[in-house]
């Protein structure tokens, strides 16, 4: 953290680039921090909702990033948490509104979960952790990089459920007419099934032992190719 | 007795039918995170149940004379500086910055109370108090209230607020409870190491969202016994 009259001297913490690519996966929001999960489970039942909700949050999450960022140097200890409240508030109301009057049938499907984006953790962690600290342009490319990696985990989830449970994707049949749809997947129970597997398929994945057993499957499959 | 009714079924539908974490997702974080041990699961939904009263109390009132539409407050003012008294005044889009307000501000109040009063009850779940600002269930059940307040000609009245405040604080109270019970005995299963931590907690909480699923179309069963109870 910076004083006031040393705005010259570099600021400590990541640079601008790490904080983007660490949002994407290192420290995907959903999958390595398991952070706003209530979103996560309950609007991923088709792809479209979740898309809708990821920009939304993006938007909300970039815009209070900015806000904090610019206002660091005013916000008192004690206050702090209730500053970063009412900013992201402030954005959740406009990101509402304006669901509202251009897409009002998805925004009639979201229902709550618009203004349940003001507590979603991801959001204040993020005001908490990089824009209350650092400065405008590394504020912002956290809160790209953040609203990315949000993004990707809320389409994978949408897409097994949504290939699963209906058989589409983004509303297009990609599953043979004669699939069974799995109800079960679209209903909250296949919401917390779905996300308990995908977070061990990830686990397993980032394991050192995995990796390189996929790794060598990889080289094993290229040079038999050739 | 319909009112009774009527105030019944609200609360069974927020505690069992639509619980709040296992039908609407919300208080997830809790829920995942302080459920290894039953007592402080206990804690941690009792704690939740006194807030989300509290603030839907709180919120109730600011919805009903101010917020909502045709609210009496902003009219009188409207009137006073000499507008008409056909203006319908809607203030409902400042909402969402009011209520995360009122939650914040309760919260704060309640741990200051309860630290200083009843000293037992803060030692029970007081470390939990500062955590729930951010807990989506307060300002879900609030939302919901919301929702019921648009219409004029059948507004929610506190009775019906506060019956799915304490139905959603308790309907949480038993899946956390009943999660760190599974979860207890869970940590002497052989769970495959990529399934440790949230993901083997995900997966018990699905099925237990499916035994949930199982309480649908109960309202219908406890209208007609409640019906003929109180005849």
């Amino acid at each position: 953290m910076s004083t006031e009259g040393t705005t010259n001297v570099p600021e400590e913490g990541p640079t601008a680039l790490e904080r983007f690519i660490n949002g994407v996966l290192p420290e995907n929001p959903i999958y390595r921090q398991l952070l706003g999960m209530c979103p996560t489970l309950a609007v991923t039942n088709a792809m479209k909702p979740a898309v809708t909700m990821a920009a939304a949050t993006a938007f909300v999450l970039i815009c209070s990033n900015i806000m904090v960022s610019l206002l660091r140097r005013l916000l008192k200890p004690h206050l702090r948490i209730l500053v970063f409240t009412l900013t992201i508030a402030t954005f959740v109301t406009i990101a509402d509104r304006f669901l509202a009057a251009y897409v009002y049938e998805m925004s009639k499907q979201l229902g709550p979960y618009v203004p349940l984006i003001i507590v979603n953790c991801l959001i204040i962690s993020r005001a908490e952790i990089c824009a209350s600290k650092q400065g405008l342009g590394v504020a912002i490319s956290d809160g790209v990089g953040m609203s990315l990696g949000f993004g990707l985990g809320l389409a994978t989830i949408a897409t097994v459920r949504e290939v699963l449970g209906s058989g589409t994707w983004f509303g297009l049949h990609v599953m043979p007419a004669s699939w069974p749809n799995w109800g079960i997947m679209a209903l909250p129970p296949g919401a917390f099934i779905t996300l308990g597997l995908l977070l061990a398929v990830a686990e397993w994945a980032t394991e050192k032992r995995a990796s390189t057993a996929l790794w060598r499957t990889v080289r094993m499959l290229w040079s038999w190719r050739h | 007795m319909e009112t009774l009714t009527a105030l019944i079924l609200i609360f069974i539908g927020a505690a069992l039918i639509n619980n709040f974490v296992l039908h609407y997702f919300v208080g997830i974080c809790p829920f995942l995170g302080v459920s290894r041990r039953v007592d402080t699961a206990f804690g941690m939904g009792c704690a939740v149940t006194f807030v989300i009263s509290i603030s839907t109390l709180l919120n109730w009132t600011f919805t009903h004379f101010i917020l909502r539409p045709g609210a009496p407050l902003p009219a009188w003012v409207w009137q006073s500086l000499g507008g008409s008294a056909q203006t319908q005044i809607d203030l409902s889009v400042l909402s969402y910055i009011i209520y995360i307000f009122v939650i914040a501000s309760s919260v704060q109040f309640v741990e200051m109370y309860v630290r200083r009063f009843f000293p037992p009850l803060y030692k029970s779940f007081g470390v939990f108090l500062p955590l729930i600002t951010t807990n989506c269930a307060i300002l879900f059940a609030s939302l919901e209230v919301l929702k019921h307040m648009q219409d004029s000609t059948e507004l929610w009245g506190l009775p019906q607020a506060l019956a799915l405040a304490l139905g959603g604080g308790i309907g949480f109270t038993l899946a956390i409870a009943l999660m760190a019970g599974i979860r207890e005995e869970l940590d002497l299963c052989d769970v495959p190491r990529a399934l440790r931590g949230a993901g083997i907690a995900l997966i018990v909480a699905g099925i237990m969202a499916m035994a949930f699923m199982g309480f649908t179309g109960v309202e219908k069963g406890v209208e007609t016994a409640l019906g003929s109870l109180l005849r």
